[in-house]
């Protein structure tokens, strides 16, 4: 399995996701930013830090032209919240996360990458450090920890659902869970309790496909998990409908419950809405936490 | 066979299988269908949910009824059901006899006809009966034979373009003295004729006589005539009926020479009417073109008759005196005459003795008085022989002494001197006008307009002759149009000028009329048969029964009063006979006419001509079987929701395919998605030069471009295309990038075209050398000379480099240069208007023209614009800042082209005068 060949060949194929995944991320992160840019209007002076020469390596984005056009000299307008802040993300590579109900849709997972990567960059881009939960990446600022993440993401997870890595939190950070959490709630509960235990709040995304909300089958239906170990078999699929809907939005009000204990932020993301939607709302939640501001 | 409510059964009792199916019911009800198995995330909530009950969902009702259908029809067509079969008829023996009235009327039914006899003939073959035939417009001595020695020859039979005549029935009963007997079946046409009851006596003498005939109405068509300016049709049927109508077509040939239909028009049989008659209103050039009407739909001689001279264009030879008036036309004595015949007759020009031997119908002498010796002969011949002569007045005839003493043979009346003058300058009086045309006019019913007027002409004498020779008056009763006939022809003298000098008569709509009267009248064909004594008609083209005309062959000719007078028959063919130049059209009917319906004594059993053969539906029902559990197949899918499933969608497809044929429309998939990737967004492209790392810098390049519009404006492109010239559709684009390059093949004709349409059409091409510009599009560059030859066949405007105001220089941002990866000056667009002058105080002239349909430059902008997948820069420009300041200008000519291909000349509406002034710091 590990021989070198091997090794090659599934780094290229690691290696060939990664850039799509990163353009997709900073196409999206992209198309935030032109929304953003209005948080730059009169009244909202205590973000405003100072105005400094812009000195080289000052990327052309970050030169305030409306301050420098008073004179010939370049500023660069700093803000206060500049003082990095760490953001830890967790997203789902389990594999209950590879699915989707028809191929228009993408997988719930390369949804949770892209918008998990997304928010990587935006929050780089704002000056906070960002990383993962658990040891593998602590939070870093700079391009490169982009890079790192990106090749993390794409790491597949071979448990059928995995449970939230809560390891490593620093305290009072941030965090971001992104998931369809279908599998053990007991995770969850245990990683955000020990989260508020730190002081570290954040937000859960709970990222599920429309067919998981419609449950649109009928007939006799043996469904199994995307890993195979698990399997149920009716002789009426229509008739669990209600009751399979029933239990989900039991899960879904656990889950509520559980944020609203712990001072986190709860929100559901569909895989047939707009990448941007759920983006803007990840990011508003964080901004909304005092995260970015 | 078993017979059960009109159905034949060949195997009946597997029809008591059908008692089978509500076991079968019971059973399908029971089976459960098979489970599906799905992949699904949410197995972790289901786990631990039981079922209400344990039983399947149950087949639905309506599924089983399908598959009970299905079974059903498979039992009933495997039963072999039959229809029509075959009812009982009287079975006999001995000879029997086919009579057969063989006219023209039964010509349309003949198909049905002949299936009808097959059919007997069959039977008769079955109960070993002889044959004869007797077709009773052709009687010959019928021979008795094995009916299938008749089966092949039926095909031979045809209808007669004539009714049976009483003499062939004479021979018909001659040739079954000694026949001995037989029994008779006799196919009629359903036409009445004399004599058919003796022979029936005769037959029923020998044996049983049966009748087939057909509740067609037959119909018929009488010869055409030409009357008040219209062709008049008239229509027969046998029998009266309800209200009908019927659509005759007039055929004749089209300019090119071709049969076609020329007009056609419906006459309407009122209820309880034998007869319908409609007109034809036609412009007479389309008129003489006719050679036959027929009845649309039906097929025999009787419904279409043919056309001769009497409805042929005329031939008109006009002749006047002064020939050398050069200059004056419209004071030309036949500019008048010559505008009101020439659509309508053919006109000869030339002198007297050139056009006599051209033999027209019409001599037109406009004042011309008098006629040499050597001319007077022959136009007097060729009156008597049925021409018509018209001769106008003038002043050279007022002032000869023609027909002043005596009547000159070419003159209707004698005239006095001088003529004379009303309402001239130097007379009393008033202008005259016309008084109504008299009864026995050929003039008589036109209505005379009230300008009218006449001021000079040449007076009649008076004679006691003359009073029968006037056709038209002054109202002061002056004869104005004189006539006389000669022999068969006759001379018209008109007392006025054929020009508007004399009188305004020329000018008017009543001069065509009167003209087009006269014309018409002067059909020397006289038909009667007293006209025709002594002459020998030759027949040219015959008609068969079903009214195709055939070449006449051997045929001998027919002496002229029998043409007109006798019956059609084998001596008489209808059809068109010819005698020196005159041809006449002996059609089946004749004026007098009529049709009537056959009906047979009550003894005589009468059969329709219908046969319903025997038709097995067992193929039919199996088939239906088949498509029932296709659809079967089909509803289970969808109902066990495996029907739309991805791994299935093919399959479906396929039986769908299977089932409903294959896909009518022929569109590739491929295009198919070609079409949606480049319209349903935004999408840049460039041209494939087939030099791959040119396409590959040019793709980078454009996707550079786009993701810089991405972030910079509202434009929001999808990932770039290439585009192949010859397959590709270019519509999608609004522009395309054109490297050029020395090898890239030149396109072909077609796509050249798609290209000059896509230019027209608001496309832009952006072509780059990629040389620097170097030569300048001098011919020294390879680059250059290759786009000289790329672009030759294109609809390229005049071109200048690229003014200081163009469009292009401030349609998002404000440039002066144009930079790639090189940075020349020499950027070429549209020529703009040369008239366009700069305003005091405005940065740039008034240009409100449209996208400059092509931008020339050798920059190398793709080279610059270029980004590999993660965005970073894929080639170096310059060095330095400086060169990332270029690269950055180059992004800014890009998102200034395309803002310029998408708004076009918007930025170059003065609305924006201010505001640009403003930027500019004026």
């Amino acid at each position: 399995m590990n021989t070198p060949l091997s090794l090659r060949a599934l780094s290229e194929t690691e290696a060939a996701a990664l850039p799509a995944l990163l353009a997709k991320a900073e196409h999206l992160a992209g198309a935030v930013l032109l929304g953003a840019h209005g948080r730059r209007r009169a009244g909202t002076g205590d973000d405003f830090w100072q105005y400094r020469p812009a000195q080289i390596g000052d990327s052309r984005r970050a030169i305030d032209y409306r301050r420098s056009a008073m004179g010939d000299t370049e500023f660069v307008r700093e803000r206060e919240w500049q003082i990095a802040q760490s953001v830890m993300l967790w997203v789902d590579q389990g594999a209950s996360m590879r699915f989707t109900s028809s191929d228009a849709l993408p997988q719930k997972i390369g949804r949770a990458r892209v918008l998990g990567l997304a928010l990587a960059i935006l929050l780089n881009r704002g000056g906070e450090r960002v990383g993962l939960t658990g040891t593998a990446l602590p939070p870093r600022s700079g391009r490169p920890q982009i890079l790192s993440l990106a090749q993390m993401f794409c790491r597949d997870d071979t448990a059928e659902y995995a449970p939230p890595e809560h390891r490593g939190m620093i305290p009072h950070a941030r965090a971001v869970f992104i998931s369809d959490f279908m599998g053990d709630i007991d995770g969850v509960r245990t990683a955000l309790t020990k989260a508020a235990d730190r002081g570290v709040r954040g937000v859960l995304c709970h990222v599920l496909d429309p067919s998981e909300e419609a449950f649109p089958f009928t007939g006799r239906t043996i469904f199994q998990s995307m890993g195979g170990t698990l399997s149920h078999e009716t002789l009426k699929a229509n008739d669990l409908k209600d009751r399979y809907l029933a239990r989900l939005a039991e899960r879904k009000a656990e889950l509520q419950s559980l944020c609203a204990l712990t001072g986190w932020q709860y929100g559901v993301h569909h895989t047939d809405s707009a990448a941007q939607a759920g983006l803007l709302w990840l990011y508003g939640a964080l901004d909304a936490r005092g995260v970015a501001a | 066979m078993m017979v059960l409510g009109g159905v034949g059964f060949t195997a009946p009792w597997l029809l008591l299988a059908l008692g089978a199916l509500p076991i079968l019911w019971l059973l399908l009800r029971a089976v459960p269908p098979a489970p599906v198995k799905r992949r699904f995330p949410g197995v972790a909530l289901l786990l631990g949910l039981k079922d209400d009950e344990t039983v399947s969902d149950r087949t639905p009702w309506w599924l089983l009824l399908l598959r009970m259908l299905a079974v059903a029809a498979i039992i009933v067509g495997l039963a072999g059901p039959v229809l029509n079969p075959e009812a009982e008829q009287a079975e006999g023996n001995g000879p029997l006899l086919f009579v057969l009235d063989g006219s023209w009327a039964g010509a349309t039914r003949w198909p049905q006809q002949q299936e009808a006899i097959e059919a007997q003939l069959t039977r008769a073959s079955r109960l070993g009966r002889t044959v004869g035939f007797m077709t009773l417009t052709r009687p010959e001595k019928p021979v008795f034979q094995s009916a299938d020695v008749w089966r092949n020859r039926l095909a031979g039979l045809a209808p007669a373009p004539w009714q049976p005549s009483t003499a062939m029935l004479q021979s018909a009963r001659a040739a079954l003295v000694d026949a001995g007997d037989f029994d008779t079946m006799w196919f009629s046409d359903t036409l009445a004729y004399e004599g058919r009851d003796a022979l029936l006596d005769t037959l029923q003498q020998r044996g049983t006589v049966e009748a087939y005939q057909t509740a067609v109405n037959v119909l018929a068509i009488l010869p055409a005539t030409y009357e008040d300016g219209a062709v008049q049709l008239r229509v027969l049927r046998a029998a009266a009926g309800p209200a009908r109508d019927v659509v005759i077509q007039a055929q004749g040939r089209d300019p090119a020479g071709n049969g076609r239909i020329l007009a056609s028009v419906t006459a309407t049989f009122e209820e309880g009417d034998t007869q319908a008659q409609t007109a034809l209103v036609l412009p007479s050039e389309l008129r003489a073109r006719i050679t036959r009407f027929d009845i649309a739909g039906q097929r025999s001689a009787g419904a279409s008759t043919l056309s001769d001279d009497g409805l042929r264009r005329r031939e008109v030879a006009l002749i006047s005196a002064r020939e050398n008036r050069e200059g004056l036309e419209l004071l030309s004595p036949l500019h008048y005459i010559e505008q009101a015949l020439a659509p309508t007759a053919d006109l000869i020009d030339g002198s007297l003795g050139d056009v006599l031997p051209a033999n027209p119908d019409v001599i037109v002498l406009a004042d011309i008085a008098t006629l040499s010796e050597a001319e007077a002969n022959p136009l007097t011949d060729w009156i008597e022989s049925g021409g018509l002569l018209i001769r106008f007045a003038g002043p050279r005839i007022a002032a000869s002494d023609i027909s002043r003493i005596d009547e000159d043979p070419l003159m209707p009346v004698r005239l006095r001197a001088g003529g004379r003058s009303v309402g001239g300058a130097m007379s009393w009086g008033e202008p005259k006008a016309l008084s109504a045309f008299s009864n026995g006019s050929p003039f008589f019913g036109l209505g005379i307009p009230d300008d009218v007027t006449v001021s000079a002409q040449v007076v009649a004498q008076p004679d006691p002759t003359l009073a029968t020779r006037v056709i038209a008056s002054l109202s002061d009763g002056t004869p104005l149009v004189t006539r006389k006939n000669v022999g068969q022809g006759q001379i018209v003298l008109f007392h006025v000028t054929a020009t508007a000098e004399w009188s305004t008569l020329p000018l008017s709509g009543l001069f065509v009329e009167m003209l087009e009267r006269l014309a018409v009248s002067s059909s020397a064909a006289s038909t009667t048969p007293d006209a025709l004594e002594g002459t020998t008609w030759i027949p040219r083209r015959v008609l068969d029964g079903f009214g195709t005309l055939t070449d006449a062959g051997a045929l001998a000719g027919v002496d002229g009063p029998l043409l007109v007078e006798a019956p059609t028959g084998p001596m008489l063919p209808p059809g068109l006979y010819t005698s020196g130049d005159r041809t006449f059209a002996r059609n089946v009917l004749t004026a007098d006419t009529e049709l009537s319906r056959t009906v047979w004594p009550a003894d005589v059993p009468v059969r329709g001509l219908a046969v319903a053969p025997e038709q097995p539906v067992a193929g039919w029902l199996l088939s239906l079987a088949i498509l029932l559990l296709l659809a079967d197949v089909v509803v289970s899918l969808s109902l066990s929701g495996r029907l739309l499933n991805r791994s299935n969608a093919a399959a479906t497809a396929l039986l769908a395919m299977l089932m409903f044929g294959a896909p009518a429309d022929a569109q590739t998939p491929d295009e198919e998605a070609f079409a949606l990737s480049a319209t349903s967004e935004l999408v840049l492209a460039h041209v494939i030069t087939g030099d791959a790392q040119v396409d590959e810098i040019a793709l980078a390049g454009l996707k550079g471009l786009g993701d810089t519009l991405f972030f910079r404006t509202s434009v929001e492109p999808a990932p770039p295309l290439g585009v192949n010239l010859e397959t590709d559709e270019l519509a999608f684009f609004p522009m395309l990038y054109w490297p050029v390059t020395p090898r890239q093949p030149t396109p072909s004709a077609e796509a050249y075209a798609q290209l000059n349409s896509y230019l027209r059409s608001g496309g832009m091409i952006l072509f780059d050398t990629r040389d620097a510009d170097t030569a300048s599009f001098g011919a020294s560059s390879p680059n250059g000379r290759k786009l000289q030859e790329l672009a030759a066949p294109l609809d390229i405007p005049a071109l200048e480099p690229l003014p200081g105001d163009h469009v292009i220089t401030r349609t998002f941002y404000l440039l002066q240069d144009f930079p790639g990866r090189h940075n020349s000056r020499g950027v070429w667009v549209e020529a703009a208007d040369p008239n366009a002058v700069q305003i005091d105080g405005i940065p740039f002239r008034d240009l409100n023209d449209g996208v400059t349909p092509v931008v020339i430059g050798g920059n190398d902008w793709a080279a610059a614009w270029a980004v590999n997948a993660g965005g970073e820069p894929l080639l170096p420009v310059g060095r330095g800042y400086s060169g990332e300041r270029q690269r950055e200008i180059a992004y800014r000519f890009g998102i200034n082209l395309v803002m310029h291909v998408l708004t076009g000349n918007y930025k170059s509406d003065q609305v924006h005068v201010p505001a640009l002034l403003d930027r500019l710091g004026q």
